[in-house]
C-alpha cells in the first residue's frame, strides 16, 4: 500500500511540475527552484507533513520535500537553540544529501567522461 | 484541376487539424510520462526507505539515508549516461525527484571536467543546484521565521 501511495503522490507532484513547465515559459531549472520554494511555504503552513504521512517517499523524494526538510530542520533547531537555529537548522537537516551529491559527483567527474 | 483543388482542400483541412490536435497531444503525453517516471522513481525510493526501516530506522530517521542513496543512484545513472536518456522522455518526472537534483550536479561536473577541476567541475556543479539551494534556503528561513513569530514552535 505504501508503494501505491508513493507512486501516486510522487507522480502527481511531477505532473504539477510538468504542467507548470508546459503552460509557462519557465525552464526546468526555474520549475525546480519554484517547487523547492513552494514545498517550504506549504511546509510552513503545516500542510506538507500530512502529504509525507500519506505518500512517504512520494512526498520526501521530489524537490518540495527538500523545501519541507529545510523548514522543519530550522523549526527543530529553533526549538533547541533559539534564534541561531534559523541559520543552522536548514543546512543541518539537508547536509547529508548535499554532501553525498558533491562527493559522488566529484568522484564521477574524476572517473567518467560525459557520454554525449 | 478538380484534383488539385481537392488536394488543396485536403491540405488545408489537414493543417487545420494539426493546429487543433498538435498542442494538446504532446502535452497529454508529456504529463503521462512525467507521472509514470516520477512515480516510478518515488516507488524505488519507498523501497529503499522500507529497507532502512527493516534495518531498525524509524520511518522519520530513514528519510535522510534514503535521500542519500537516491542521490548516489542519480549520480551513478548520470555517470553511466542513463539518466540523460530517462530525462529525454521523463520531463519533470525525472527532474523533480532528488535524483534529478543529483543529475543537475553530476552532469555539469562531468561536462566541464575539460575546464579543470576547480573552475570546471567545482564551479559548474552548482549551475542548477546553486539556485535551488539559494532560493530554497531564503524561502525556508523566511517561512520558518514567520511561523515562529506567528504560531510559535510546538
Amino acid at each position: 500500500m505504501d508503494f501505491l501511495f508513493a507512486f501516486l503522490i510522487g507522480g502527481l507532484l511531477c505532473v504539477a511540475a510538468q504542467l507548470v513547465l508546459e503552460l509557462t515559459s519557465l525552464t526546468p531549472a526555474h520549475v525546480m527552484v519554484l517547487f523547492v520554494s513552494l514545498g517550504a511555504v506549504v511546509s510552513g503552513l503545516g500542510l506538507y507533513q500530512p502529504l509525507v504521512d500519506l505518500g512517504g517517499a512520494g512526498a520526501t523524494i521530489p524537490l518540495p520535500g527538500f523545501g519541507h526538510a529545510l523548514v522543519q530542520g530550522i523549526l527543530k533547531a529553533i526549538s533547541q537553540e533559539g534564534a541561531l537555529g534559523l541559520l543552522t537548522g536548514g543546512f543541518t537537516a539537508t547536509a547529508a544529501g548535499i554532501s553525498v551529491a558533491i562527493l559522488a559527483s566529484w568522484v564521477a567527474a574524476l572517473l567518467f567522461d560525459p557520454k554525449s | 484541376m478538380g484534383g488539385i483543388k481537392a488536394d488543396q482542400d485536403q491540405a488545408k483541412a489537414y493543417s487545420e487539424m494539426t493546429k487543433r490536435v498538435t498542442p494538446n497531444a504532446p502535452l497529454f503525453k508529456n504529463i503521462v510520462l512525467a507521472f509514470l517516471v516520477g512515480g516510478t522513481i518515488c516507488t524505488i525510493g519507498q523501497g529503499v526507505l522500507n529497507l532502512f526501516v527493516a534495518f531498525g530506522f524509524s520511518p522519520e530517521e530513514a528519510v535522510t539515508p534514503t535521500l542519500g542513496v537516491m542521490i548516489a543512484l542519480g549520480v551513478s545513472l548520470t555517470a553511466g549516461g542513463i539518466y540523460d536518456e530517462i530525462g529525454r522522455f521523463g520531463g519533470m518526472g525525472s527532474a523533480l525527484p532528488i535524483t534529478g537534483f543529483a543529475n543537475s550536479i553530476a552532469a555539469p561536473a562531468l561536462e566541464y571536467k575539460r575546464e579543470g577541476f576547480v573552475l570546471g567541475v567545482g564551479a559548474k556543479m552548482f549551475t542548477v543546484a546553486g539556485p535551488v539551494l539559494v532560493y530554497g534556503t531564503i524561502t525556508a528561513i523566511i517561512v520558518a521565521a514567520l511561523r515562529w513569530l506567528l504560531v510559535g514552535i510546538s
